[in-house]
């Protein structure tokens, strides 16, 4: 098996605040593999965008990683010193914000901010610089790129923002992309085109892609695997169609009862009953216990740990431990 | 701290009522460690108002009364120098004036003043922005024009303006009350905008709303409507503006007496003593100065902190 | 960009319409303008004539009149304490004035944005609280007193510093200047701290907030997460963002900066227009009062119209948006 681009285990974040220490993240664990697009999908609170933020290193006081190791590529780069995890933000780690209207600096043209950050990772010239940040827009699909190069910010369109946005992640050619709900802020029409630029672009690099969203739609169609997380947790994970088709985590169940399929028409989709507790009201065992239709006793005590059912991991008591095998 | 904003956002929406009882507590808790300032602002505030009311039985004679003042006695330093006399515990200037009476005396000119000014200023602006925000159309665009052009101009330089006027057509020899009334009504003219912006912009709110058109309904009268009804919803915002104003005001009279356009010599403001302690500064006398210059320092200081936090406690939204 | 142009010269226009019907009416009611060239001890008789000889029994529209186009040729009538035509003493005065308020306002953008880029950027550190600390005794105390205070330290006790005057001038044609010599520059230095303190500590807490503001905003996660250096992030992105509304705030100022020095002036005995102003106020001398009123009205008009039209020219997106709605 070849190394894997992102390993994350046992992760944890902690955000300290004066009552308590909430823990958005515990113990949250996967792999990337080159090429491979990860989907990380859960309700809002869920701890997705803050799993990107803690990969990326750009989790602020009073939040903090509390335990576990990310490592990119083999190498460690949880709790780098800052200056070293600069240097792997946008050189070896591109990510993609969820609004491509606020993400650029409106002062700044377009090509000074893709030049800025391709000469702040690569010895490139000014010239040379320019001629790539020409290139890349072409590649992310902006018509007449010589021209637009010029441009500000607000004389783009959201979804030609966003391709802006998706250039600034991949002009130093990173082995992985983090994108935070990159379409949530878009039109539906343009939502599609960003989606297949991302797994594109993914598939033509060898880049390993971590998209965050709560769209199961947008996931069953662009990943490989996907994570199910709930309460900080990863509920599920698994090959996209083996979660799609055969969730077996109650709450998985749930949410894919919550894709509406055109076949399944007459069919109703499920609501799952109940909210996700708050951070500081986690209950103790399954995180999911009080809206779970299956919880017994053990899951009101006992934390399930994930447990591997052929190419799924799930967190739950309804499974049990299969005979170990190698992984 | 930015990052924080994550878990934040994310969990608005699905349990408000932690996150709102913990805002909750961080305001106590932020008002908690400012309250001992503002206990001692409050204090220190407290205490000048009793002093100027006090004043003439604190005082060991009346500043203001000519016969009292012996030249004698001029220019005595404060009582722990070496030159001190009693009774003049701060020293006297070179009338013979007592420092410490002229300051409990010239507390209570500023201090009046100041409050005088503040209401005629509140006054004119509630009525002029309940009239606008109430009638709308030209009266409205009127009066905000009047008020835009005048917040361009600082206060003080409206305040010179009318009181030069007034000087000019009331006779340059003005006797002190009447410089008082000068005083007070240059203040109101200079300060009014603020209270008329804001009161305008609560009546276009509260016009609009059920329980107005309900009194018109019944026929109550425009003025009653708008003194009874919309006026208390404003309180709050104006309470506040009073404030800080009155700190504006009082500085406006100083700056007024020190430059020579506001109390005269004979009935000295601290403004005035300022202006008159400040020519002796050169001869080493600085108590003339210096004990006028701290009271005044310290009022305004106090008043402003009260009023910073009369505003955070009113609205917290305002800082 | 030419109608909004053309919208707001219009604006500024009718302010000075109207400041000016306020200086004619102070000039022609609240001073009688034969005062201006009759001693006291005048006959009735000669009074009357000379009245009608000034136009003062015309219609008032047409006094009105008279007094605009006079006013737009800097003639502003004569000084009853002076006995010379308002405009040469104004004009002799101007440049005291608008140097001290420009080294002013240099001192107060300077520091006001070194102090407000380091409180925002080191926002627990003492130094940071100090500064807070400076900004409140800037907002609450009277400008005389710090002047004074500055006195006290520097002239009296000190020495350093002279407490009074421009020191040495130096004339380059009508504009004399104090900044080409070493006492010009002694003298301008507690002057231009006591006028500016009160911008700088504005500036000050603006820039703070304005910082604190910008660096929270999504552009410059994506700027972190980028990777590009925090010096980048803080001093290209970040401040180039904080300084559009500071530099507005600061030009719109420089009026209030000119108008506040007359207690400067006052203080130190900087022989500016504020100086001559409140000893116009002190004597009752309208034409004066009225022509100040009018010439700082113009400066204020004036900064307003520029700043606005140069706001539109740095921030973009106003560019093509006002274009767009023109």
């Amino acid at each position: 098996m070849t190394q894997p681009v992102l390993s994350v285990r046992n992760l944890e974040v902690e955000f300290v605040t004066r009552r308590a220490t909430l823990r958005a993240i515990n113990g949250v664990s996967f792999e990337i593999a080159k090429g491979e697009v990860l989907g990380v999908v859960g309700e809002s609170g869920a701890g997705k965008s803050v799993t990107g933020l803690a990969v990326i290193g750009l989790i602020d006081p009073p939040g903090r990683i509390s335990g576990g190791e990310i490592e990119l590529s083999g190498t460690r780069i949880d709790h780098l010193p800052p200056e070293e995890i600069r240097r792997v933000r946008g050189k070896r780690i591109g990510m993609i914000f969820q609004d491509p209207l606020t993400s650029l600096n409106p002062l700044y043209r377009i090509g000074d901010q893709i030049i800025e950050t391709i000469r702040t990772h690569t010895d490139l010239s000014e010239s040379a610089a320019r001629r790539r940040a020409i290139d890349l827009l072409a590649e992310v699909g902006i018509p007449a790129p010589e021209k637009r190069i010029d441009g500000y910010p607000h004389e783009f369109s959201g979804g030609m923002r966003q391709r802006v946005v998706i250039a600034l992640a991949i002009c130093a050619e990173p082995e992985l992309i983090i994108a935070d709900e990159p379409t949530t802020a878009l039109d539906v029409s343009v939502q599609a085109q960003i989606i297949a630029l991302i797994k594109r672009l993914g598939r033509d690099h060898g880049t390993a892609v971590m998209l965050v969203t709560h769209d199961m739609g947008v996931i069953a169609e662009t990943c490989d695997r996907v994570a199910v997380m709930y309460s900080g947790r990863i509920a599920e994970i698994g090959p996209v169609q083996e979660v799609v088709r055969n969730p077996l985590h109650p709450y998985a169940k749930g949410l894919m009862g919550a894709i509406p399929t055109l076949a399944g028409e007459d069919k109703r989709l499920v609501q799952i009953p109940g909210a996700m507790p708050r951070l500081s009201a986690i209950p103790p065992g399954c995180p999911f216990n009080p809206r779970c239709a299956f919880a017994f006793d053990r899951c009101c005590i006992e934390r399930p740990e994930p447990i591997r059912q052929g190419t799924q991991s799930v967190a739950c008591h309804l499974f049990e431990p299969a005979k170990e095998t190698a992984a | 701290m930015s990052d924080a904003v994550v878990p934040h956002r994310t969990q608005d929406h699905q349990a408000p009522a932690g996150w709102v009882r913990r805002a909750l507590d961080s305001d106590i808790f932020y008002s908690f460690r400012r309250s001992r300032l503002t206990m001692v602002a409050a204090s220190i505030t407290l205490l000048f108002f009793l002093l100027a009311i006090f004043a003439s039985w604190l005082a060991v004679q009346d500043p203001f009364d000519p016969a009292q003042l012996q030249l004698l006695n001029s220019r005595i330093a404060p009582l722990w120098t070496a030159d001190g006399q009693s009774p003049f515990l701060l020293g006297t200037d070179e009338q013979g004036r007592d420092v410490l009476s002229a300051i409990l005396y010239g507390l209570r000119i500023s201090l009046a003043v100041g409050i005088a000014g503040v209401v005629f200023a509140g006054a004119l602006g509630i009525t002029l922005g309940l009239i606008a925000g109430y009638f709308g159309g030209v009266v409205d665009t009127v009066i905000m024009r009047i008020a835009d052009v005048q917040l361009t101009f600082p206060a003080i330089l409206i305040a010179l303006l009318v009181n030069g006027v007034a000087k000019s057509l009331l006779g340059n020899r003005l006797d002190e009350m009447s410089t008082l009334g000068v005083l007070v009504i240059a203040i109101g003219l200079s300060f009014w905008v603020q209270y008329a912006r804001t009161v305008r912009g609560s009546v276009m709110v509260e016009k609009n709303k059920d329980y107005v058109a309900a009194a018109q309904l019944i026929g109550l009268p425009a003025p009653k409507i708008m003194f009874r009804h919309v006026l208390p919803n404003t309180m709050g915002p104006i309470l506040v503006i009073a404030t800080i104003n009155l700190a504006l005001a009082i500085i406006t009279e100083a700056t007024l007496s020190f430059l020579g356009a506001g109390m005269p010599d004979t009935m000295p403001s601290l403004g005035t003593l300022i202006r008159i302690g400040n020519n002796y500064l050169f001869a080493g006398e600085w108590w003339i100065v210096a004990f006028p210059g701290i009271a005044l320092a310290g009022l305004i200081l106090s008043i402003n902190l009260l009023g910073d936090w009369l505003r955070d406690a009113l609205n917290p939204k305002l800082r | 960009m030419l109608a909004f142009t053309l919208r707001r010269f219009l604006q500024a226009i009718g302010v000075m319409l109207a400041v000016g019907i306020i200086a004619f009416a102070m000039f022609r009611f609240a001073g009688d303008p034969v005062n201006q060239i009759v001693s006291i001890d005048t006959s009735a008789a000669e009074r009357a004539s000379i009245r009608q000889s000034l136009g003062l029994d015309d219609p008032v529209l047409v006094q009105f009149g008279r007094y605009f186009i006079n006013a737009l040729q800097f003639k502003f009538g004569v000084s009853y304490q002076f006995r010379l035509p308002v405009s040469s003493l104004l004009a002799e005065r101007m440049p005291a004035t608008l140097e001290l308020a420009i080294v002013a306002t240099i001192f107060a953008m300077v520091a006001g944005i070194l102090m407000g880029v380091y409180s925002a950027l080191r926002r627990d550190t003492i130094l940071a609280r100090l500064f807070q600390a400076i900004s409140l005794i800037g907002i609450s105390l009277p400008t005389f007193l710090i002047g004074i205070l500055l006195i006290y330290l520097f002239a009296v006790t000190l020495g350093w510093l002279p407490s009074f005057g421009r020191g040495d001038v130096v004339k380059l044609g009508w504009w004399s200047t104090g900044l080409l010599t070493v006492s010009g520059w002694k003298a301008i230095i507690m002057p231009a701290i006591t006028l500016g303190l009160f911008q700088m500590t504005l500036i000050m807490r603006l820039v703070r907030a304005e910082m604190l503001e910008v660096l929270r905003t999504d552009y410059i996660r994506f700027a972190r997460a980028r990777g590009l250096t925090t010096r980048a992030i803080h001093f290209g992105h970040a401040l180039k963002n904080t300084l559009v509304p500071v530099i507005t705030v600061a030009g719109l100022q420089f009026g209030s900066v000119i108008a506040f020095s007359i207690i400067t002036e006052t203080v130190f005995q900087w022989p500016g227009m504020g100086l001559l102003f409140v000893q116009a106020v002190q004597n009752v001398d309208i034409p004066i009062m009225a022509a100040y009123l009018l010439m700082v009205s113009l400066i204020f008009v004036t900064i307003n119209l520029v700043v606005d039209i140069l706001y539109t020219v740095v921030d973009p997106r106003l560019r093509s948006t006002v274009g767009r709605a023109a």
